[in-house]
C-alpha cells in the first residue's frame, strides 16, 4: 500500500484516502471542433503504459479533494515525487536516464521526495534547483 | 508412564504448573513453557499426521515455523474451530484440543494408506496439470475426494465468538526478530531515541539465544536475552509485540504483523478469562526504517526415508532439549555438513542419551566443536552420510556410508546403526521471505551456501538473514543495523551499542551436500523427501527436469514443492539443488523464488478485523428512516443508503405482497396523492460567477438564460459523448445553482466537477459542495398534491404564479423550506426540501393533513414504475457507459450551438459515435400483457436463427403496470426508433420465447398534461 504525500495537505497519508485518475499531464485540445476524428479517439482513449518512470493523476478523495501529479517507477512502485497540479515534474525517464548513467542515486530510502523527508532530501535539493 | 522423553531438569518451563490437553481424542499432560510440539514429543507421541499424498505417517521434524508435518485442527467448540496451527508454534494451554489436520478417520490407521502404497500410480508428479486439465467437469470431483482423504483443515461452522482488531502504527525503525540481531538492531536504535516496534513471532524473546550453548558476558546467552528485554521494556519509545509474526512485507515500508494475545491462554478469549478482549490483531504498520532480523532456517539433508518419525532436523534437538526439557529419543545419530550442528550431540549426550555417532560429510573438519564432540567421546564418522532410515512407524536405525560428493555417488559399504533418532543437517537457508515480498530476488551466496535478501529499499538486514550465524558477529551485525536504521530515520546521534563479550569459536566451513547420495539411483531408492508438507520427492523433482522443466518456477509447479502454507521454507532450496544437479547447472542458474505474503497463516478474523457483522459497511439512513420502520417499510440497498423500497400493509396477520403493495402505491399516486422519501438525491451546492459557465461546459443542455427561480433538467457527459449522470439543476441567484445528481452518482459526479475545475479550468470562479446530507427531500405527488401542499404552506400555489420546472421559497409545516415543482412520476408533484432536522415534523404534519386525501407513502419499487411508464431515464440502469443523448432520444436537451465545446460535445460527431444504427432506447410492450420481461433479456429479430443468434439489444428496465394493466419495458434496440410498430423477440433460458412489440417509450399521457393540472 503506497503512502502518498499530498502537496496541499503537506504530510504524507495512506493510499486508501486516495484515489488514482490516469494519466497525468493529458491537454483537452482547446478547439475541439478543430481537432480530426483520430486525434480526438487519440485523446480519449490512448494512455501510455510505460515500464519505468509514469506520471499519474491522483486525487485526495477522503482529504483535501485535491488532484495532484505523482512521479512513480512502475517497475519499484516507488514514488519519486508528487507536484500540484498545473507544475512539470522534475524527474522524468530522460531525467532518471541521465542520473542512472552519472551514477546518481536516487534518495536514499526517500520514497516520498517533494517535502517528505526531513533529513533525506539530497534529491529534493538537486532537482528543485 | 507420564511424559516419557521428559528430562529431570532443564528447559524455560514452570513445572509448578501442569496443564492437561487432547490430541485426536487422547488426553495428555505437559507444562507451562511447552509448545503443543513440545508436550507432544515429551508424552512420546511419534505420529502425528499422515502425509498429504502418500498418506506416510509423519512426526514433528522442527520447532519453529518451518515445521511441515505438525499441522493442526485446533479447538474444543466448532465455534472455536482453527485450520493449519503449526504445533511448534502452538503454545500449550490448560484444556487444549488439538487434532491432525491431516489423517482422517486416524493417524495410526488409515482408510487413505492404500493410497500411499499405489501413490506412484494414483498421484505422479504432474498430477495436478495431467489429471486436472481435462476433463475439466470433473475437478470438482476430484476436489472433494482429495480434499477429504488429504484434509487441509476446514472451517468452523459455527459464528466465531471472538474480537479481532486492526491496528494502525507508525514508528521510526520497525525491528523484526528479537534473536540476536534483532535485540541489538532495537536497543542501538531505541538509546538514540528513535520510536521502535521490535516483534517476534515467538511466545519468548531471545531466538537462538534460549537455546545456545554459548555465553554473553560470561553468563548463559538466554540471561543476556532475558535483560536486554528488560531493558528495552522499561523505554518508552520502544513497543514489544511478542508472539507478533510479521507476515507481510509491502510496498513503501508497510508491513502487517499478526499479533496473537490470547491464542496462548484458551480457545477463545472468554474461556482465557479475558471476555471481551481482542484474540489476534493485524498491526498495520509503517515504518520509516525495517531492519529484518528474521534469523535462517535450518535444511535437513535429503535421504532415503527421511520423513519416518524420529527424523529431525538437528538444531530443533537442541530446541527442544534446552528450551523444553524433552529428549525426543533414546539414541541418536547425527547427520552433518557443518560444524555447528555438532551442538545437538553434545546437548543430547549432557541429557544423559546416548549418542551412536555423528555421521559428517566432510573429510577433515575440525572447529572448535567438532574437537569438543571428539573429546566427549562421541563417535565421529568423517566423509560419510547417513543414507538411509530404517523403520516404519518410527525410526530403527541409520544407514550410513561414505561419499563422494562432486561425483554424487557412495564409495564405501553401507554401515547400520541402530538408533530411534536421526538428526540431520544441510546448512542454513536465510529466512528472506519478507525481503522478496516486493518482487526484489535472492541472491545465491556460495560461500554460505545459500540465497541472502537482494536490496531492498528503506530495509536493513541483521545477521542470520544475511548470513552472519557466529554469535559475536550477529550481535555486532544487528547493532551496525539498528544504528543506521536510526540514522536514516533522522536520528543523527544513532550509534551501535557497546557489545559484550563472547567468545568466538573456530568453525571449518560447510560442504555443499543436499540430497544424499544413494546406492541405488534416485528414482529406484526408497523415497528421499524434499517438501514433506505436499509430499514432493527427490525423484519428483528430477522426473520434472526429464520433462522438460528447466526453471524452478516450472518445476515447483510440476511438482506442488513449496504449496501450501509452507511456502518452501525447509525444501525450497533441497528442491533446488537437486534441480541443478539434474541439469548439470549451478543453484542460482535454475532460478531463484520469490516469496508471497504471508509468510505464515493468518487467520481471517484478524484479517476482517472489526469489518464485519453490522461494521462490514457503513449504512446511511435519511432523516426519515425512523418513521420508515416504524411504519413497515421493506428496505433496498441503494450504494450504501438504505431507501424504501416499498410499504406492505399488515391486514388481518396477512402482509402485502410486493406486488400488491406497488400496484397499490401505483394507483395511490395516479389517482389520489402519494409521498416518496428522496433525501438521497445527490446534492451539491454551486457557487461562484463563473457558475453558470461552467454548468455550460459539464451539461449537454444550455444554461446561459436560466433565470432565478427556474429549474431545467440537465444530461452529463463523458468527453467520449456517452452519459455519465442526469439531474435537476436550480438557479438559487445568479452565482448560485443547486444541482441534483442520481443517489449512486452524487459522490462521483462532485469529484467529476472538481476534476474539470481543478485540471482544465482553474481560471473559472467556481466552488463546490455537498448538501447531500444537510436536505431532506420529499415528493408530494399526484392530481391531489396541490389541495394538500396547501394545507401546509405559505407559497401561492396557483399553477400559472407557479409553473412547472419553478421552483418557490417560503414556509411549508411552518419552517422554511424550498419547494421544487419538478415531476419523476408523470403527475402534478412538489419536491419540498427542508432542512434534514426538520424532516420528520414536515412529513408528520403532511400526514396529518394528507389523510383526507389517502396520503400514501411510496418506496423505490413505485417510483421506478411511476417513471418508467413515463419514459425517465434511470442514469446506470437504461444507460451503461455506451449511450449517447441522441441513443436516449433526449436531442431536444443537446445544446450544439453553445459557444463552448461541452464535455462530450465533440465525440458526438466521431463516425461511431453518429451512426445511425446505434442501439436506441424504446418501449417494449410484450404480446401476452401477463408477461414481465426480465431486465438484461436479449432482443431478437428472428427467433428461429441458429445459436448464436444475432442479438440486437436488451431490456433495461421492465415492470408491472396497474395502469395499464399489463407488462411494460424500456430496452435499447438497434435502429429502434425506425421500428415502432415491429415485433421483436426475446428468448429465454428455459426455451421459451417472447414476443413484443415496439412502441414508444411514454406509455402513460403522453401528451405530459398530468404533470401540469
Ligand atoms: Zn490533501
Amino acid at each position: 500500500m503506497f503512502y502518498i504525500f499530498c502537496p496541499y495537505c503537506d504530510e504524507r497519508r495512506e493510499e486508501e484516502e486516495f484515489h488514482p485518475s490516469g494519466q497525468a499531464h493529458l491537454v483537452r485540445p482547446t478547439d475541439p471542433e478543430s481537432v480530426s476524428d483520430e486525434a480526438w479517439g487519440d485523446y480519449l482513449f490512448f494512455r501510455d503504459n510505460p515500464r519505468g518512470i509514469h506520471h499519474e493523476m491522483w486525487v485526495h478523495r477522503l482529504g483535501c479533494r485535491k488532484f495532484f501529479n505523482i512521479t512513480r517507477d512502475t517497475t519499484t512502485y516507488e514514488i519519486l515525487e508528487t507536484y500540484p497540479m498545473g507544475e512539470q515534474p522534475t524527474i522524468t525517464a530522460e531525467t532518471a536516464r541521465v542520473r542512472r548513467e552519472q551514477g546518481v542515486q536516487t534518495a536514499d530510502g526517500g520514497w516520498q521526495t517533494v517535502g517528505a523527508q526531513p533529513e533525506n532530501s539530497t534529491l529534493n535539493e538537486e532537482t528543485s534547483s | 508412564m507420564t511424559q516419557p522423553n521428559r528430562l529431570n531438569q532443564g528447559g524455560r518451563l514452570d513445572r509448578s504448573r501442569r496443564l492437561s490437553f487432547t490430541f485426536n481424542g487422547q488426553q495428555y499432560t505437559g507444562f507451562a513453557g511447552d509448545t503443543l510440539a513440545s508436550a507432544l514429543l515429551a508424552n512420546g507421541v511419534d505420529i502425528v499426521n499422515r502425509s498429504f499424498k502418500y498418506s506416510r505417517p509423519r512426526g514433528i521434524t522442527a520447532a519453529g515455523p518451518e515445521e511441515p508435518n505438525a499441522i493442526m485442527q485446533l479447538g474444543a467448540s466448532e465455534a472455536a474451530q482453527v485450520p493449519n496451527v503449526r504445533a511448534t508454534q502452538q503454545a500449550l494451554y490448560d484444556g487444549l484440543v488439538a487434532r491432525s489436520t491431516n489423517g482422517w478417520p486416524s493417524v495410526q490407521r488409515d482408510v487413505m494408506s492404500w493410497v500411499g502404497r499405489l501413490g506412484g500410480h494414483l498421484m505422479p508428479p504432474g498430477f495436478y496439470y495431467k489429471t486436472f486439465m481435462a476433463p475439466a467437469s470433473m475437478w470438482m470431483t476430484y476436489e472433494k475426494w482429495i480434499r477429504k482423504g488429504a484434509g487441509l483443515g476446514r472451517s468452523p461452522a459455527e459464528a466465531d465468538p471472538d474480537i479481532y482488531d486492526h491496528l494502525n502504527q507508525h514508528c521510526d525503525v520497525l525491528v523484526i526478530g528479537a534473536g540476536p540481531a534483532g535485540l541489538t538492531a532495537a536497543l542501538s536504535a531505541a538509546r538514540a531515541g528513535a520510536r521502535v516496534i521490535l516483534c517476534d513471532e515467538q511466545e519468548e524473546m531471545g531466538g537462538s539465544l534460549l537455546d545456545s550453548r554459548e555465553s554473553i558476558d560470561d553468563a548463559p546467552a538466554a540471561a543476556w536475552a532475558e535483560q536486554t528485554v528488560a531493558e528495552l521494556a522499561g523505554m518508552d519509545n520502544v513497543t514489544l509485540l511478542p508472539r507478533t509474526t510479521a507476515n507481510g512485507y509491502h510496498d513503501h515500508n508497510f508491513v502487517t504483523l499478526h499479533e496473537r494475545r490470547t491464542e496462548h491462554l484458551a480457545d477463545t478469549a472468554a474461556a482465557a478469562g479475558r471476555d471481551g478482549e481482542v484474540r489476534s490483531r493485524l498491526h498495520r504498520v509503517r515504518a520509516e526504517r525495517v531492519v529484518l532480523a528474521s534469523g535462517s532456517h535450518e535444511r535437513p539433508l535429503v535421504y532415503a526415508n527421511n520423513d519416518v518419525p524420529g527424523n529431525m532436523v538437528a538444531g530443533a534437538i537442541s530446541v527442544y532439549l534446552r528450551r523444553y526439557g524433552v529428549a525426543p529419543g533414546q539414541k541418536l545419530v547425527l547427520s552433518t555438513n557443518n560444524d555447528h550442528a555438532y551442538r545437538a550431540a553434545l546437548d543430547w549426550k549432557e541429557a544423559g542419551r546416548e549418542v551412536v555417532a555423528v555421521v559428517d560429510s566432510r573429510a577433515n573438519p575440525d572447529g572448535d566443536l567438532v574437537k569438543q564432540v571428539r573429546d566427549s567421546g562421541i563417535r565421529v564418522v568423517t566423509g560419510s552420510a547417513v543414507m538411509e532410515a530404517s523403520g516404519s512407524q518410527r525410526v530403527t536405525g541409520a544407514r550410513v556410508v561414505a561419499i563422494d560428493t562432486e561425483r554424487f555417488v557412495v564409495t564405501g559399504k553401507v554401515e547400520t546403526l541402530a538408533c530411534d533418532t536421526i538428526a540431520s543437517s544441510g546448512g542454513y537457508s536465510p529466512v528472506v521471505h519478507l525481503a522478496s515480498h516486493t518482487g526484489k530476488r535472492p541472491q545465491w551466496r556460495d560461500d554460505l551456501l545459500g540465497f541472502v535478501p537482494g536490496e531492498v529499499k528503506s530495509m536493513h538486514f541483521a545477521g542470520g538473514v544475511q548470513g552472519v550465524y557466529a554469535l559475536g558477529e550477529t550481535l555486532a551485525d544487528g547493532g551496525r543495523a539498528g544504528a543506521e536504521a536510526a540514522r536514516a530515520a533522522g536520528f543523527a546521534q544513532a550509534e551501535a551499542i557497546t557489545l559484550p563479550s563472547v567468545e568466538a569459536r573456530h568453525e571449518s566451513p560447510a560442504s555443499a551436500l543436499y540430497q544424499v547420495p544413494h546406492e541405488k539411483t534416485t528414482l529406484r531408492a526408497p523415497k528421499q523427501f524434499v517438501d514433506l508438507q505436499n509430499d514432493v520427492t527427490a525423484a519428483a523433482v528430477e522426473l520434472a527436469t526429464r520433462e522438460g522443466f528447466e526453471s524452478i518456477e516450472h518445476v515447483k509447479r510440476y511438482t506442488a514443492l513449496g504449496f501450501g502454507t509452507d511456502q518452501g521454507k525447509l525444501g525450497n532450496i533441497n528442491g533446488m539443488a537437486i534441480a541443478a544437479r539434474c541439469l548439470h547447472r549451478a543453484i542460482p542458474d535454475v532460478g531463484t523464488t520469490v516469496f508471497r505474503p504471508n509468510y505464515t497463516p493468518v487467520s481471517f478474523g484478524a484479517i476482517v478485523g472489526r469489518h464485519c457483522g453490522e461494521l462490514f459497511d457503513p449504512e446511511r439512513y435519511t432523516a426519515l428512516h425512523q418513521w420508515h420502520v416504524e411504519n413497515g417499510a421493506e428496505f433496498e440497498d441503494v450504494g450504501q443508503w438504505k431507501r424504501p423500497w416499498y410499504y406492505p400493509r399488515k391486514t388481518g396477520g396477512k402482509t402485502e405482497s410486493l406486488h400488491d403493495a406497488v400496484a397499490r402505491e401505483c394507483l395511490a399516486v395516479r389517482e389520489k396523492v402519494g409521498i416518496l422519501d428522496a433525501s438521497t438525491l445527490g446534492k451539491i451546492d454551486i457557487q461562484g460567477p463563473d457558475a453558470r459557465e461552467f454548468l455550460g461546459r459539464v451539461y449537454t443542455n444550455k444554461w446561459a438564460k436560466l433565470a432565478p427561480g427556474r429549474v431545467r433538467y440537465g444530461l452529463m457527459c463523458k468527453d467520449d459523448g456517452m452519459l455519465m449522470d442526469d439531474g435537476t439543476t436550480s438557479c438559487l441567484g445568479d452565482n448560485h445553482f443547486l444541482m441534483t445528481t442520481t443517489t449512486g452518482g452524487a459522490a462521483t459526479v462532485l469529484e467529476w466537477l472538481e476534476l474539470w475545475h481543478q485540471t482544465e479550468w482553474p481560471e473559472l470562479q467556481v466552488y463546490f459542495n455537498s448538501v447531500t446530507d444537510h436536505w431532506a427531500t420529499m415528493t408530494v405527488t399526484g392530481p391531489e398534491a396541490r389541495k394538500l401542499m396547501s394545507e401546509v404552506t405559505d407559497i401561492d400555489l396557483d399553477r400559472e404564479q407557479f409553473k412547472f420546472m419553478d421552483w418557490k421559497q417560503g414556509n411549508v409545516a411552518g419552517v422554511p423550506a424550498r419547494v421544487f415543482r419538478i415531476s419523476f412520476t408523470g403527475e402534478l408533484a412538489f419536491e419540498i426540501n427542508v432542512q434534514a432536522n426538520y424532516a420528520l415534523h414536515v412529513w408528520k404534519t403532511l400526514f396529518a393533513h394528507g389523510e383526507k386525501y389517502e396520503l400514501t407513502p411510496y418506496g423505490t419499487e413505485t417510483m421506478h414504475v411511476l417513471r418508467a411508464e413515463k419514459g425517465l431515464i434511470i442514469a446506470g440502469q437504461d444507460t451503461d457507459g455506451s449511450v449517447t443523448p441522441e441513443d436516449l432520444g433526449m436531442h431536444w436537451a443537446v445544446g450544439y450551438d453553445k459557444p463552448f465545446s461541452w464535455i462530450g460535445k465533440r465525440a458526438l460527431t466521431r463516425p461511431d459515435t453518429a451512426r445511425t444504427d446505434r442501439k436506441q432506447l424504446v418501449g417494449l410492450k410484450p404480446k401476452d400483457p401477463k408477461v414481465v420481461l426480465e431486465e438484461g433479456a436479449q432482443i431478437v429479430l428472428d427467433p428461429a436463427e441458429a445459436i448464436p443468434m444475432t442479438m440486437m439489444g436488451h431490456v433495461t428496465s421492465s415492470y408491472y403496470s396497474p395502469v395499464l394493466k399489463s407488462g411494460f419495458a424500456l430496452a435499447v434496440l438497434k435502429g429502434g426508433r425506425d421500428r415502432m410498430g415491429e415485433t421483436v423477440y426475446l428468448p429465454m433460458a428455459d426455451g421459451t420465447t417472447h414476443e413484443a412489440e415496439v412502441v414508444s417509450t411514454v406509455f402513460v399521457d403522453p401528451k405530459g398534461e398530468r404533470q401540469n393540472v
